[in-house]
């Protein structure tokens, strides 16, 4: 899809940023589509904020190009801030201010008139469940309703692009399965969302597509699935309703194997036992499998092809990171 | 941007920062009950020894120094504030509006008026219930009143300017404070320059704060006006030619 640039809604080539001994960016490509959710997922330290603020106009880039909504970041920043929406990672509201007048405050500055400004307040306070909230300052707000308020406060304008810097980091799950509400939200009513995020369940549930990020550098651009297949590692699971026929199963899942691995009982952690599993090569394993359990008379109660899980892809990409790092 | 634009979101800004004022009145005391402290203390402790114990008479020349002084002081607090809303993040969300790009610090500034109206009122009203009595009248008195809140708007150009070089709000009050006493006591402020060594005489003479003590005497208890004025209205144009270019270069750079 990289040849339609008129429906990149978010392009940046060779993004370089360097502070002090620390290369933030070292050469970042980023591509986003119209109206869909581009996650950029990686560890501490890989860049993730630095790209955002780049392309959010916060921070100049030392080299490289960068588009949002067709406008160039570096050459005319102020269209760009006109089209965007930014909640960073630290909510950064106004804790002397009410819920209201910080609103209010950024409905001013977006050149609202002051009935227009207290409206769309009102609004976005009902909307994330504020409205009693209203009247008193951030600070005697829990870090929840600090995060909602954020993001209130990014949406006064009605961005075309709304850039989300680790909008989730610190909640609690039903929290943040709140947040993921607003960004699907956001997304039906047409915008366009980035979102960085350490969680890789996060960048699953919501991302389009996925730019990993490490070291300054995009190491994978892909979907979610994508992603999963290109480190390969696809496995078959078959589970006989008659825990007799086993090794039959085994046998016939065998013949598919991916060179070098041979099928398994499944004893991890957790698997109830009684089936068995493979790794292949390619889905089209599972077209000989069904025909031939078939014909062997062996029913089965589970027949399924697992793509790896994100941390799994994460690991593979990285090397070096480890998962409690990620979480 | 144009003008308009400027001026309408510094007014916004303008207003937070009132908010925020009002909403931590403590943050006043630098204003209010510090200068009337420092008021206290050099009439009633030092201004008997220095003025041969006549301290009305000592009072009725501190004062319109103690004023002068207070501006000063008052304008630290905000390169203090402004520094602590960078580290916070709250700037970064007025950074990518469409904002004028100087908005956010001369909102600010402008919000500053309120400090330095409040420094006048005490100042005369406290001054007043010691015994001080303005020798000129209403209009030379409110003329000194709207000089003090022009030259602490100036002023205050340079604590916005360190606010925006330093890491931390303690640093800029460390900072402020090292430029702001020498300034405030190698002055007129509290003795007559003619009574201080030659080599403090020299600096006496070339501290801003000594031709705005000048004016703010003549125009309070009588006196040569017209010399101090120039001086003082040359000091303000300079010191805002100077920092506010440099404070927003500061604040374009810091990230």
């Amino acid at each position: 899809m990289r040849h339609i640039v008129e429906d990149l809604v978010v392009r940046a080539e060779g993004l370089r940023k360097r502070f002090g001994k620390t290369q933030a960016l070292d050469g970042v490509d980023l591509a986003m589509r119209r109206g869909t959710v581009l996650g950029v997922l990686g560890p501490n330290g890989a860049g993730k904020t630095t790209a955002v603020r780049v392309l959010a106009t916060l921070l100049r880039p030392d080299e490289g190009s960068a588009f949002v909504a067709g406008v160039d970041v570096l050459k005319n920043p102020q269209e760009v801030r006109r089209r965007i929406g930014l909640t960073g990672q630290y909510a950064s509201v106004d804790e002397d201010l009410t819920g209201v007048q910080n609103l209010v405050l950024i409905g001013r500055l977006l050149d609202l008139t002051g009935k227009q400004a207290r409206l769309r307040a009102d609004e976005l306070l009902a909307w994330f469940e504020l409205t009693e909230a209203g009247q008193r300052p951030a600070k005697t707000y829990s870090g929840g309703m600090r995060r909602r308020l954020d993001l209130a406060a990014s949406l006064v304008g009605r961005p075309e692009v709304i850039f989300l810097d680790e909008p989730t980091t610190g909640l609690d799950p039903a929290k943040r399965e709140d947040m993921w509400g607003v960004v699907r939200s956001q997304v039906a009513r047409g915008a366009s969302v980035l979102l960085t995020t350490q969680y890789l369940e996060e960048a699953d549930a919501l991302a389009d597509e996925i730019v990993v990020v490490d070291h300054g550098r995009v190491i994978a651009h892909d979907t979610a699935d994508g992603l999963k297949r290109r480190v390969g590692g696809q496995t078959l699971r078959v589970r006989p309703a008659d825990p007799e026929r086993l090794p039959d199963v085994l046998h016939v899942l065998d013949a598919v194997a991916a060179p070098g691995t041979t099928a398994t009982k499944d004893a991890a952690a957790g698997s109830r036992p009684g089936a068995a599993s493979v790794p292949v090569t390619s889905d089209a394993a599972l077209g000989d499998v069904v025909p031939e359990l078939r014909r062997i008379g062996v029913e089965v109660t589970e027949l399924a092809l697992h793509l790896p899980s994100l941390d799994e892809v994460f690991h593979t990409l990285t090397g070096s990171v480890k998962a409690e790092e990620l979480v | 941007m144009t003008a308009t634009a400027l001026a309408r979101h510094s007014g916004a800004l303008a207003q937070r920062s009132l908010i925020k004022t009002l909403r931590t009145p403590e943050a006043l005391i630098d204003v209010t009950i510090q200068p009337v402290i420092f008021l206290l203390l050099f009439t009633y402790l030092f201004g008997g020894a220095i003025a041969d114990g006549d301290r009305h008479a000592y009072l009725q020349f501190l004062l319109p120094g103690m004023l002068a002084q207070s501006l000063a002081m008052g304008g630290v607090a905000l390169g203090q504030n402004l520094n602590a809303d960078i580290e916070k993040g709250v700037f970064d969300r007025f950074r990518s509006l469409p904002v004028s790009r100087s908005a956010p610090l001369v909102g600010a500034v402008l919000a500053d008026v309120v400090r330095y109206l409040s420094v006048c009122v005490v100042m005369l009203g406290f001054g007043t219930i010691m015994g001080f009595r303005v020798e000129t009248g209403f209009v030379p008195a409110l003329a000194a009143v709207a000089l003090s809140i022009g030259f602490g708007l100036c002023f205050c150009w340079i604590s916005v300017w360190v606010g925006m070089l330093v890491r931390t709000s303690g640093a800029v009050q460390g900072i402020m404070f090292l430029l702001v006493l020498p300034l405030a006591f190698g002055s007129n402020v509290y003795v007559a320059t003619e009574t201080l060594p030659g080599w403090l005489q020299a600096f006496v003479q070339v501290n801003p704060i000594t031709p705005l003590v000048g004016t703010i005497r003549g125009l309070l208890i009588g006196g040569p006006v017209a010399g101090h004025l120039a001086a003082t209205l040359a000091w303000m144009a300079g010191l805002l030619v100077v920092f506010v270019p440099l404070a927003l270069r500061a604040y374009a750079r810091r990230a």
